[in-house]
């Protein structure tokens, strides 16, 4: 199969799968509560306003008509009601939340700099945190370092995030007082100030995530290290460099990428918890505000957001594999 | 600890005993026999000590409503001290919690293993169009963002859902992928294995060569992931809790007591270390003894670095 064509076909499968889960998610939020449009309304919700958002729904009509409005809603964009009462919502319209009186596209969108603050810096943070500690701790197997920075690796998988955040306020920012408690300061006003906000929470979830990047590469080092062309490229004379660089870093792209893929995915779920803790108004936030005042427009939108997420970060994986290893690409 | 398997004591014998030989694993297994002791014995310690995890005692918090003394009112009936604003017992929630967190916990594995292993040995055994669907079915629920729709589902389903259900539904119907994806891959290569061709000449049917044949094989892998996606579902569990969408209050959760910790971080720190301990220890006790077990289990690993490069299956499981 030529690569335009792997690329086309696992695009559409792609998108196959969003559409999937979002006739699933339709189904699961919109047809099983006995009326959606309760949900949709707020809290607290008067029966005039209950009426409206039941006419802005369509509520009374077939299921498989409003199942596509909603999803001809995320291709499209929709329109909600007719006349002049209507509300147009943009595509990709993910809902609209008639509590706030704003399209839930508008709201993650408005939310995602707090967020992508957070994740991405924290991301690259632990992922080159996580591989130089695997790397280190397998060059020096069975060391004192070794089992140092193991130990360290496993008390990161097993604190909760939450924990090792608060702890991080207690210290840093309630006993030492030297780093800000939370809040978020946008990048455009002061770059040094958003930086400085960002630390803790970004230290706290490196540790959490990057000790599983420690553990994966330091196993897979480990193997790799064992294997006869690595000793034939060190019979002939190559440096340790060299070795471990081109013949043995190598085999980690992929493993290392699929797991960073499906970390990027399941970044807005941590953050859901990260922003809780640290007092961001993340997109986390939005979904949580939501959950209280029980608004399933927002609830429904933020889950499919975080569907697409996963779904193009897995995409994007999976492409990448044709480019980082030859033997899929001679394969295919 | 460990259930043995079935197969010739001597092998179960040197798996136990290289588990005993490893000092983190045995830590681990302490731990864990720990929690669930305070867990069983939960209403035990609350006869000793008089104190149920529903009662308020007012009169043991301050002017501002933190615990009045010492490390969060810490004292010879309260042993890990008081609630803040309450004044209940803060031993007594943890190891009511202790009940939750672990009953959760270990069912939600239970369910998890059981459609995992279910879903693997169909698709690794048939092969075919059964494979194709089940091995996607995997991978959209493997990329699923699960918290995000655990949330919106506990927020969304009728209270009357009894919630420890729920949340045993959610986080094990989550959680079956990544075993799925092992046991399929390990059933996949055993199929072309002479035992099991030569059971299938025979005229062996298909259900008796998964269960005689095939499930013995796998047992050891079964029994080493549950173990480690143990601490992964205990830790679900009080995340939810943690973001007010676990089990409901007043049943005590450790999660929702760290959460409550938050706004008394600053007054009663302890508050916050007491349950943020407890979960801590239980996690990795669980993930210290599952990677003891793995090794143990899995000598290939645990030799020297050319073993371990000549074994198939520690290679299988990326792809």
């Amino acid at each position: 199969m030529n690569r335009a064509k792997f690329i086309a076909s696992r695009t559409i499968g792609a998108i196959l799968v969003l559409l999937i889960i979002a006739a699933a998610c339709f189904a699961i939020f919109y047809l099983m509560p006995s009326n959606p449009a309760q949900y949709s309304c707020g809290k607290p919700c008067s029966s005039d306003r209950l009426a409206e958002v039941e006419r802005y729904l369509g509520v009374d009509q077939a299921w498989w008509k409003q199942l596509f409005d909603f999803l001809g809603g995320i291709v499209t964009g929709r329109t909600f009601g007719s006349g002049a009462a209507a509300i147009h919502c943009d595509a990709p319209c993910f809902g609209y939340s008639f509590r706030l009186r704003e399209s839930v596209t508008d709201l993650i969108v408005s939310r995602l700099p707090i967020t992508l603050s957070l994740t991405l810096g924290a991301a690259v943070l632990w992922a080159v945190g996580g591989i130089a500690a695997g790397l280190i701790t397998s060059l020096r197997r069975g060391t004192f370092t070794d089992s140092a920075v193991m130990g360290a690796a496993i008390t990161g998988i097993s604190a909760p995030t939450y924990l090792l955040g608060l702890l991080g306020v207690l210290l840093f920012g309630f006993t030492l007082n030297v780093l800000p408690i939370g809040g978020y300061i946008p990048l455009t006003e002061n770059p040094a100030m958003w930086a400085f906000h960002l630390i803790l929470p970004w230290v706290v979830l490196a540790i959490a995530n990057g000790a599983i990047y420690a553990r994966l590469t330091r196993g897979q080092m480990l193997e790799v290290l064992g294997q006869d062309y690595i000793r034939t490229a060190r019979a002939k004379g190559l440096s340790e460099t060299v070795v471990i660089g081109k013949h043995g870093l190598r085999n980690l792209v992929v493993p290392l990428t699929t797991l960073f893929a499906i970390d990027v995915g399941g970044l807005l779920g941590g953050a859901v918890i990260t922003e809780k803790v640290f007092a961001l108004g993340g997109v986390g936030t939005l979904l949580l505000e939501a959950v209280s005042s029980l608004d399933i427009q927002v609830i429904v939108g933020v889950t499919l957001f975080a569907a697409a997420i996963v779904i193009i970060a897995n995409l994007l994986a999976d492409l990448s594999y044709s480019l980082l290893d030859p033997r899929i690409r001679a394969s295919r | 600890m460990p259930e043995d398997p079935p197969e010739p004591s001597r092998r179960s014998d040197t798996v136990w005993s290289r588990l005993r030989r490893s000092r983190p694993a045995m830590i681990g297994l302490g731990l864990v026999v720990l929690f669930i002791a305070l867990a069983v014995l939960a209403p035990v310690f609350s006869a000793i000590t008089g104190n149920s995890p529903y009662a308020y005692n007012p009169d043991l918090l301050g002017p501002d409503t933190s615990p009045a003394g010492h490390l969060g009112g810490v004292s010879p009936q309260h042993w890990f001290g008081v609630e803040p604003r309450t004044g209940r017992d803060l031993f007594a929630i943890v190891s009511y919690g202790a009940q939750v967190s672990l009953l959760i916990g270990l069912a939600a594995t239970v369910v998890s293993v059981a459609v995992g292993v279910a879903v693997g040995l169909v698709a690794g055994f048939y092969g075919g169009i059964a494979d194709r669907l089940l091995s996607r079915l995997t991978d959209i629920i493997f990329g699923f963002p699960f918290l995000i729709f655990a949330i919106a589902l506990s927020a969304t389903v009728p209270a009357s859902f009894p919630r420890p259900l729920l949340l045993i539904l959610v986080i094990g119907l989550f959680g079956w992928p990544s075993i799925a994806r092992v046991i399929r891959s390990e059933t996949l290569s055993l199929r072309e294995r002479g035992f099991v061709r030569a059971a299938a000449a025979q005229g062996t049917g298909s259900g008796r060569i998964i269960v005689r044949e095939i499930a013995p094989n796998i047992l050891a892998t079964v029994i080493v992931f549950t173990t480690v996606s143990i601490p992964g579902k205990i830790g679900a569990e009080a995340a939810l809790s943690f973001l007010g969408v676990g089990v409901n209050p007043p049943t005590p959760s450790w999660g929702r007591s760290i959460s409550d910790a938050i706004s008394w971080v600053q007054v009663d720190p302890m508050y916050l270390i007491v349950p943020g301990m407890a979960l801590f220890l239980v996690t990795l006790g669980f993930n210290m003894f599952g990677d003891g077990l793995r090794d143990a289990l899995d000598p290939a690993e645990h030799g020297n670095e050319n073993a371990a490069a000549a074994d198939p299956m520690s290679a299988g499981g990326q792809s």
